[in-house]
């Protein structure tokens, strides 16, 4: 088996605010990320495919296909993109980069063209990135997300 | 998220995790007091220079867990970064390993030991569960630990 990744990068703004926090809350829980106008990154987005060379082409997937499915799937909807009111994906969540990761992943890997999904490495910056991928079921982890009070979630809940 | 087989026929799960990277500068010597002077040179060449050489290290720090949907994180960065800091960065960061962190009075402080160390520290912390170190010792080189089962485990 061999891997194959190719980098994007976007830019998008984000703010972290859940309104079923208080004003104190939101500003305790996710410090200055809670100002009120929000605020942007440059994210380096690594697709990791995995996959057989095909013994024709000697490639896992054609690299054109997989550029296209990012400029479709990622770059057009996030690339100069408010995260919070343009991305119908994060409606009801904070868009944190592991949220943000997620959203990628579950975007993705219906399609990819060829292999399969290896592995989403989203960098919102040099020093912080969240990674997605699938690892073997035994170590007892807990389901991705974990249900509670959510921005969806009525107040109250 | 629904269960899977993986490439290899494994049951798998979708996973998240998030990194953090940390940057600090530290001096050692690599020297094995069990072995000869001539060894030690021959093994370690010029990380043997008995006054010692130093590095700026970047750490990255790899933790799993479920996102909670209300701050739709895996842990607070301010929770990490304050376990961190305390738990590796005040011991380490423009310190002398040979001299004064003790777990490597009788370990040669070279990166892999110093990758099993910062695991050690950071396995205990509270709000994830620590996945992965990898420690970069120049942009050249870098080593990663992940537990018994590292090789199992590197996505």
């Amino acid at each position: 088996m061999v891997l194959l990744t190719r980098k994007i990068e976007f830019s998008a703004s984000h703010r972290y605010d859940n309104p079923n926090l208080s004003p104190e809350e939101n500003r305790r829980v996710f410090g200055k990320c809670n100002n009120p106008h929000g605020h942007g990154h440059n994210y380096t987005l690594e697709v990791t495919v995995a996959g057989e060379p095909s013994p024709v082409t000697g490639m896992v997937l054609d690299l054109k296909d997989l550029k296209d499915l990012l400029e479709r799937e990622i770059m057009q909807r996030m690339d100069h993109r408010n995260l919070n009111v343009e991305v119908p994906e994060l409606a009801g969540k904070i868009p944190t980069c592991e949220n943000l990761a997620l959203v990628i992943w579950n975007l993705l890997e219906p399609k990819i063209p060829a292999g399969k999904l290896h592995r989403v490495r989203l960098y919102e910056s040099a020093d912080l990135f969240a990674d997605c991928y699938r690892a073997a079921a035994s170590n007892g982890h807990a389901p991705s997300v974990k249900a509670g009070n959510s921005p969806s979630a009525k107040a109250g809940n | 998220m629904a269960a899977e087989k993986n490439l290899r026929g494994e049951t798998s799960e979708l996973k998240v995790a998030l990194g953090r990277r940390y940057h600090f500068a530290a001096s050692h010597r690599l020297h094995n007091a069990n072995l000869t002077e001539a060894q030690n040179q021959e093994i370690y060449g010029k990380c043997n220079n008995p006054h010692g050489h130093g590095h700026n290290y970047t750490m990255e720090v790899l933790v799993s867990g479920p996102v909670d949907a209300a701050t739709g994180m895996i842990a607070n960065l301010a929770d990490l970064d304050a376990f961190v800091e305390t738990k590796v960065l005040n011991d380490y960061d423009h310190k002398s390993f040979n001299d004064e962190v003790p777990a490597f009075r009788e370990v040669v402080p070279t990166t892999e030991n110093l990758c099993i160390d910062i695991f050690q520290r950071l396995k205990s912390f509270p709000q994830a569960t620590l996945e992965r170190i990898r420690v970069a010792e120049t942009g050249n080189n870098s080593f990663e630990y992940a537990g018994e089962h590292t090789e199992d485990t590197l996505p």
